[in-house]
């Protein structure tokens, strides 16, 4: 590998893991203020302008607290899961395309950390390594509500993975390719998949609230059976790294919404104004700047739906443990393999029916 | 017995498909709290705005001084006699001559010192006195403090300033308010309440 090329690697990488992370800092502070303004108050606005320096505050104080592990512990695990959660937090984010290309001295630079033809499932593959970090957080606590908690969080991750990666076969076979980068640039021009997928659409945020064990599936951190499910006896940063790790896959998993069903970076008119940009700023600063556009419409989805997972959380009341499970199974997989076979349908019988008419 | 008419009958019927589906359950669930995340807040921002807390609320403690300028206070003791929690202590001293500009009567108070850690701000004080001298404050709180030689209040802070009397003009919230904004446009220009110390 050339020099050059692995500075700008690196340099994607780091700026990639960055981003993520500023924007779980900020999403703890958003999910207050949301919460605040759900309930007709303020949310934090004491640390600085709109509170806005409060995640700062809390990891002052996350940092500064004992560092405490219980005295039955298994010493070593309990150390591990927080880091493991992070960890595997953290990977998911390494293949997300944030935008097209920049161009820069005739060399272009892929805005994205890694470019894997097997992107998707590498995203599944690390998200579903994202219940080990709960379950050995919540074994190696030696209590019996973090084990509770544990054992539901992996129950509840196993069950809708399922769903989950069946509603997603559908956009596959439309796609015939497991590349996000390749599944974004097909969905140029206003084909998001949301027009084809409504209902595969639904199973996948189903999921994926689940999966990010949000409400209105966050059993195995319920109150008001279990403490605080598996983090019962985490405490400092350990607790944070939790918390923040939840975070961090609500990103991800926007970010992954936003590229599969809505068109990631694509924007209507973005040729119009690609063009635009070139005539006016020549090829380069122009593609440039058309990518920074895209990339930045690509973050106010992944946002929006960043947004949505708070929104619903100060909506809807969580399910019963029965109800999760009935959904999961009796509900969910059937209609996604319904949607499977509605979708192999139309790919082989309607789609060629409509582009000879359409010709 | 109908006490009201917002009781339901409880039924306990299948769900429809529709209801099943969730879906426009949570819909409108979602309008709902959408709607409440554009109204308006209901919080008052304590420190940097105070809310108006009624003509009889019982703060800050003020020994009121006459027309002329002169200590009400004849240090009869009635207030400390009064007082259930014990909180006040007076030492009372004759009037010497060429001290009638400072005080009323014969006597005065010559410590007056109210102990902020037993004070339960009933009141019994104020009506005791019989020379409308002790007041409880309206519009003031007592500050927080930590330390404990700022507990135990003296003359120096309770006997009202002649620059800034006290006064109650209004009686109702609205009259209050009323004032307020009659004081924000200039337009009355009497009493402003005293910062706090």
């Amino acid at each position: 590998m050339e020099l050059a090329e692995f500075v700008i690697k690196t340099i994607t990488i780091l700026v990639v893991f960055v981003l993520t992370l500023v924007i779980a800092m900020y999403s703890t502070w958003g999910e207050r203020k949301v919460a605040g303004f759900i309930q007709d108050r303020m949310g934090p606005n004491r640390a600085g302008p709109g509170g806005l320096l409060q995640p700062l505050a809390d990891a002052g104080k996350m940092f500064f607290k004992e560092d405490f592990i219980p005295a039955l512990a298994n010493k070593w695990l309990f150390i591990a899961g927080p880091s493991l959660a992070m960890l595997t937090a953290l990977l998911a984010s390494a293949v997300i395309p944030f935008g097209s290309t920049f161009r820069w001295e005739g060399k272009e630079v892929v805005l994205q950390g890694v470019e894997s033809n097997i992107g998707i499932l590498y995203v599944f593959g690390v998200v579903a390594l994202g219940v080990y970090g709960i379950m050995i957080g919540g074994w190696a606590s030696n209590n019996k509500f973090s084990l509770l908690g544990a054992i539901r969080a992996a129950s509840q991750n196993i069950s809708y993975e399922v769903a989950m990666g069946l509603s997603l076969i559908a956009i596959l076979m439309m796609s015939s390719s497991l590349s996000l980068g390749e599944i974004v640039s097909q969905q140029h021009g206003g084909n998001w998949n949301i027009f084809y997928q409504p209902l595969g659409f639904i199973i996948f945020l189903t999921c994926s609230f689940a999966e990010c064990n949000r409400v209105p599936f966050d059993l195995p951190e319920c109150e008001t059976e279990l403490v605080g499910g598996y983090h019962t006896e985490y405490g400092s940063m350990k607790l944070g790294f939790y918390l923040f790790a939840e975070y961090i896959n609500m990103f991800v998993s926007s970010a992954i919404i936003s590229v599969l069903y809505f068109g990631g970076y694509n924007y209507p008119g973005m040729d119009w104004v690609y063009d635009q940009l070139t005539g006016a700023l020549g090829t380069q600063t122009g593609h440039n700047i058309a990518t920074l556009i895209g990339t930045a419409v690509f973050f106010g989805k992944a946002l929006f739906f960043i947004f949505f997972y708070m929104w619903v959380r100060w909506t809807l009341p969580r399910f019963r443990y029965d109800q999760l499970m009935n959904l999961g199974w009796k509900k969910l997989i059937p209609l996604a393999i319904f949607n499977i076979i509605i979708t192999g349908a139309a790919v082989l019988f309607l789609k060629p029916l409509i582009t000879a008419w359409l010709n | 017995m109908q006490l009201t008419n917002r009781s339901k009958q409880v039924s306990n019927k299948e769900m429809t498909l529709m209801e099943r589906a969730y879906l426009p359950a949570i819909a409108t669930g979602l309008a709902i709290t959408l709607k409440h995340f554009f109204a308006k807040k209901v919080t008052i921002q304590y420190p940097e705005v105070k809310r108006y807390l009624g003509p009889v609320f019982r703060g800050r403690h003020i020994l009121k001084r006459d027309e002329d300028g002169r200590e009400r206070c004849t240090a009869c003791g009635l207030c400390a006699v009064a007082c259930p929690a014990e909180a006040i202590q007076i030492v009372a001293a004759e009037r010497e001559k060429g001290e009638e500009k400072l005080y009323r009567e014969e006597k005065y108070a010559a410590v007056y010192e109210v102990n902020m850690l037993r004070c339960i701000f009933c009141g019994l004080c104020e009506e005791a006195c019989p020379k409308q001298a002790v007041y409880l404050r309206h519009d003031e709180f007592i500050p927080v403090f930590a330390d404990r030689d700022q507990v135990i209040w003296g003359k120096d802070l309770l006997v009202e300033d002649m620059n800034n009397r006290y006064t109650r003009e209004t009686w109702t919230k609205e009259e209050a308010y009323e004032l307020n904004a009659k004081r924000a446009n200039g337009e009355v220009t009497n009493v402003v309440p005293r910062a706090i110390p």
